[in-house]
């Protein structure tokens, strides 16, 4: 008896193995990346607004029409701006953005080697 | 010299670092999105509201004349604040007025156009909302207006008299 239920345990635990939550995936990632418009500081796949479920319906529609997920981001951010995706690209008004950090660590370095090394 | 650096420069960053805040702080948290126009108008077909036949977007919009797209819901109350403006210009001939009935009950729709009267000349459904995200769209109410299968023109909110004019004025 006790080797039957074993046995069942272990028949459950490897069948269980090869349930994932994956139907959406892709669907997922790109909603993830695109900020839900109406909402503070969400983004679609967090939103359960109106706005949010429209989208998702529609990059599943998008999906199914075999677009990839770069073609998906292009189509929304020419709809509605850089603003709705979360990783914008390097343009006019977004060079500061990406070039701040980069000067604030090369500042900070310097800052270190001036203090540490040379004081040596 | 050296000395004195130091605290100038760090006050000249919290002098700069305060007037960027406080610039800030006027500035509405609420995203508009930039408004693109000359933008293509999406290619669609949807369903009517009055009748159950379906309409593309080619049979919708013609070239060379002045269409105004508004997407409306019976439960969205700025649409109904908004509505004799519309009744106004779909009486003005110049342009014909569509509708897009947005996330709504036909039931409910029907008996706010008895109410307050029908602007529009075509009633498409949008009945989950994508539709009026290819158009660009975030809500209700919103208004575009088309000319040679271009948006010209878009306006988020309801519609009001100082509007009224500046639609007019589009087509002179």
């Amino acid at each position: 008896m006790k080797t039957f239920k074993t046995l069942i345990i272990i028949f459950h635990l490897l069948f269980f193995n090869n349930l994932y939550a994956n139907e959406n995936s892709e669907r997922n990632e790109i909603t993830k990346n695109l900020r839900c418009l109406i909402c503070q500081g969400q983004s679609v796949y967090d939103s359960d607004s109106d706005f949010a479920n429209s989208m998702k319906i529609l990059v599943d529609k998008k999906l199914n029409e075999g677009l990839s997920d770069k073609e998906i981001y292009s189509y929304f951010k020419e709809k509605y701006g850089d603003w709705i995706l979360y990783d914008p690209g390097l343009n006019k008004n977004t060079y500061l953005l990406w070039l701040l950090p980069i000067l604030i660590f090369l500042f900070g370095g310097a800052i270190i080697v001036k203090s540490f090394i040379f004081k040596k | 010299m050296k000395q004195k650096l130091v605290p100038y420069s760090i006050i000249v960053i919290f002098f700069v670092i305060f007037v960027v805040f406080y610039k800030s702080l006027e500035d509405t948290n609420i995203y508009t999105p930039e408004v693109k126009i000359n933008n293509d108008i999406p290619i669609f077909s949807a369903e009517r509201l009055l009748s159950n036949e379906t309409l593309d977007s080619k049979e919708i919009f013609q070239l060379d004349k002045f269409y105004i797209l508004n997407i409306w819901s019976s439960w969205c109350a700025p649409c109904r604040d908004e509505h004799s403006i519309l009744m106004d210009l779909s009486k003005s001939n110049k342009f014909i007025v569509i509708g897009m009935n947005y996330k709504d009950n036909k039931k409910n729709a029907k008996s706010f156009l008895d109410e307050l009267g029908n602007p529009y000349e075509k009633i498409i459904i949008d009945k989950n909302g994508t539709k009026s995200i290819e158009w660009g769209a975030f809500g209700v109410p919103e208004t575009f207006i088309i000319y040679n299968n271009k948006i010209i023109k878009k306006y988020i909110g309801p519609l009001n008299q100082e509007l009224f004019l500046e639609i007019q004025n589009l087509t002179k």
